[in-house]
């Protein structure tokens, strides 16, 4: 999702990827192709709710599916080698000095019998060849730089004994330990409170501008993207809808389901007489309906949505939307913007 | 969305001509939890006792809607069960229109507070049908009379906005908005003076959220309905709610009306507490956090001010004196337990690099004043 210009490789590229979960109901299509562009020392937002296909994608990047899902199509370039076609080993290559992973919950994440200067030395010491006390010292310097007070005491603790928001810590200077290009955060802060919560939005911002590394941050949470993606992609029912410059597609939606979450969150700073909610839930990744998957929700839906599956295309500036009446979102948008 | 049949009784609807004076009124409201054993914690020189609640007044008007916020140990949801009669407070009185209510409520006291949890897809009984778990409530509360019960539960659908074939159906048929309606449903069967709403949409997808939200809204117009709304999210109390109450380790720190409070928080934890939500149109360059350190734990809660661990303006005052709910002198509705609160606030610190409190191992408290 490089903007226009770009000449240059993305760091990551994926395209056209598919994955698919074996269940008791039958093949859900978890992820129906998906592409993503990546370009260097840029932060992308993928967005969505539960059931989008947005962790999948995330897993599917760096070879973490679950045992009961695999990719049938598709591929995931990185410097322009495909990940998808890599063995075990050649992704624990990858794993750590090339990609780095911070999850949600950093205490199930987190070795819980290792101290936490062991675990971040370990990166430096198996993929970077430093001796243990090079890894140690490494390993200090990092809990330093993520905001861990005290790491020479600190460096002996185990996870159990940090909060939340350290153990997060924890968890960013282990992603950091082998200077990796690109870092995929699954909704790192959705355990977190709101005031830990901007601590580490803010760190890992600060870091990843300073590093120049690059970003997937996959998350519900449409402001939490606002604060640390200059890109955005949002996803339903395994795929991608719109995507675009975090401010084009906040400011102007030109997908009704972003629009839908726009206006169905309570804005703290606008409070609205009340909020417009999507009616309906989202839809069955094993039978999806034909056509365009959120027409049955969707407000503007016409005859052709129900037969067409609308191809995701470019409306300016490296925004793109997969809505075939994509003008009246924006005609919404100006009416309710000329009642204000 | 709610559909509300004409010409009839609204279900939860106020029978009883409103008496004047507050709905309900707790006075110094304390709820602690024992952790461990008290040897061990004396051999670690530890606190054993987790001071959830530690001496909170509170009142709620008829008919209005209060929320109470907090990040997660802050003691709210102990403060909803207690007020709820789920949870046995250690002393302070709870009031509901004048009487104290005993610790062992009778059946009629407890019908007056009802409560929606969380979580839709634990708080429901998975063996019961919709049908059968209001009927056993109405039966065994005789809200109505026996050969009511089929209609009055067809009525409280209809309030909540499912459909009448939902008798039939069990929770695991629904979805998590819907079983959200039936925990609501079920709160309002027994015509609640106070609705208690403990983080009622914060399970549920952004989508569903915003019915659930509206469904709340549109009862308490249609209702009169009294509101305790617990949430983190100071979005959904802005939207929803009349007054706020914000707590911080156990106690409340302000309280204002909510555009009172959103407009100029006086506390320094509001403060921060209110710059630290992610704006949809901001991106954060300035790097410095609006809150800074982690909460202390509540076993080892700092003495004089609870915030002055984390705050930008503490003073040594703070330490010494833990400072009182007091009121504004030009505003009598806004309260707030900081020293500086409505005077002179003295300047911030200079930014400070190391965050200043964190989780402390097992066995190295005691360099923290400890409450006794």
């Amino acid at each position: 999702m490089s903007g226009g210009d770009t000449v240059s490789q993305p760091l990551l590229q994926v395209s056209d990827l598919h994955v698919e979960i074996a269940s008791r109901r039958g093949i859900v299509r978890a992820v129906d192709g998906v592409s993503l562009e990546v370009a260097a020392g840029e932060a992308v937002g993928l967005v969505g709710e539960s059931g989008s296909g947005k962790s999948m994608t995330l897993r599917a990047i760096l070879g973490l599916l679950p045992p009961e899902a695999r990719v049938t199509a598709g591929q995931v370039l990185l410097n322009g080698a495909d990940l998808t076609q890599l063995g075990h080993s050649q992704l624990n290559k990858i794993r750590g000095p090339k990609i780095a992973m911070i999850f949600q919950e950093p205490m199930s994440a987190l070795n819980p019998v290792m101290r936490v200067g062991s675990q971040i030395a370990e990166g430096p010491q198996v993929h970077l060849g430093m001796n243990r006390r090079q890894a140690a010292e490494r390993a200090l310097e990092l809990m330093r730089r993520v905001g861990i007070p005290d790491p020479e005491r600190r460096f002996r603790s185990f996870p159990h004994e940090f909060s939340g928001g350290m153990r997060q810590r924890v968890m960013i200077a282990i992603a950091l330990s082998c200077e990796p290009s690109l870092i995929l955060c699954d909704e790192p802060t959705t355990a977190l409170d709101v005031t830990i919560q901007d601590q580490i939005l803010r760190l890992l911002a600060r870091l990843c501008r300073e590093s120049g590394t690059s970003l997937v941050f996959v998350t519900h949470d449409l402001p939490v993207v606002a604060q640390v993606c200059q890109q955005l992609a949002v996803m339903y029912a395994g795929r991608i809808v719109e995507r675009g410059s975090v401010q084009g597609v906040l400011t102007e939606p030109c997908h009704p389901y972003t629009l839908g979450l726009v206006r169905s969150a309570p804005d703290v700073d606008h409070p609205r007489a009340s909020l417009v909610a999507i009616p309906g839930s989202p839809p069955s990744l094993v039978s999806p309906p034909a056509g365009c998957r959120f027409h049955p929700r969707c407000k503007f839906a016409e005859e052709d949505c129900t037969v067409t599956e609308p191809p995701l295309r470019l409306l300016d500036a490296g925004h793109a939307t997969a809505c075939l009446h994509f003008e009246r979102c924006l005609d919404e948008l100006r009416t309710e913007g000329a009642d204000r | 969305m709610t559909s509300q049949p004409q010409g009839t009784a609204a279900p939860g609807a106020v029978l009883t001509p409103p008496p004047d004076g507050p709905l309900l009124e707790a006075t110094d409201l304390a709820v602690s939890f024992s952790i461990g054993s008290a040897l061990i914690a004396r051999m670690r020189h530890q606190e054993h006792v987790l001071h959830a609640v530690d001496g909170v007044d509170l009142t709620i008007q008829r008919g209005e809607a209060l929320a109470l916020v907090g990040e997660s140990g802050s003691g709210k949801s102990t403060l909803a069960r207690a007020l709820a009669g789920l949870q046995r407070p250690d002393r302070g009185a709870i009031r509901l229109d004048g009487n104290v209510l005993p610790d062992r409520r009778s059946h009629a006291d407890q019908r007056k507070i009802q409560m929606v949890f969380q979580d839709p897809y634990s708080s429901l009984n998975p063996r019961l049908t919709v049908g059968g778990m209001l009927h056993e409530l109405l039966r065994v509360h005789h809200v109505v009379a026996g050969n009511e019960v089929e209609s009055y539960t067809r009525e409280l659908l209809g309030l909540v906005g499912l459909s009448e074939e939902a008798v039939h159906a069990y929770p695991r048929q629904f979805s998590g908005g819907q079983r959200q309606r039936v925990a609501i449903a079920r709160a309002l069967a027994l015509r609640p003076e106070l609705l208690v709403a403990d983080e009622p949409v914060s399970a549920l997808d952004v989508s569903v959220q915003a019915t659930i939200l509206n469904l709340l809204q549109d009862l308490r117009a249609e209702l009169g309905l009294t509101l305790l709304l617990i949430s983190h999210n100071l979005a959904v109390v802005r939207h929803l709610c009349d007054r706020v109450a914000v707590m911080y380790l156990g106690r409340i720190i302000e309280e204002a009306p909510t555009e009172t409070l959103f407009a100029s928080p006086r506390h320094p934890y509001t403060q921060g507490l209110l710059a630290a939500i992610p704006r949809m149109t901001f991106t954060a360059e300035n790097d410095a956090p609006a809150v800074r350190g982690d909460p202390p734990s509540p076993l080892r809660i700092p003495a004089g001010c609870r915030f002055r661990t984390r705050c930008p303006i503490a003073q040594p005052i703070c330490e010494q004196e833990d400072p009182e709910l007091a009121a504004a002198t030009s505003d009598p509705s806004h309260r707030a337990a900081c020293h500086f609160a409505f005077g002179t606030v003295p300047p911030p610190h200079p930014a400070d690099p190391a965050p200043a409190e964190m989780v402390k191992p097992a066995g190295a408290a005691g360099d923290e004043g400890v409450k006794p």
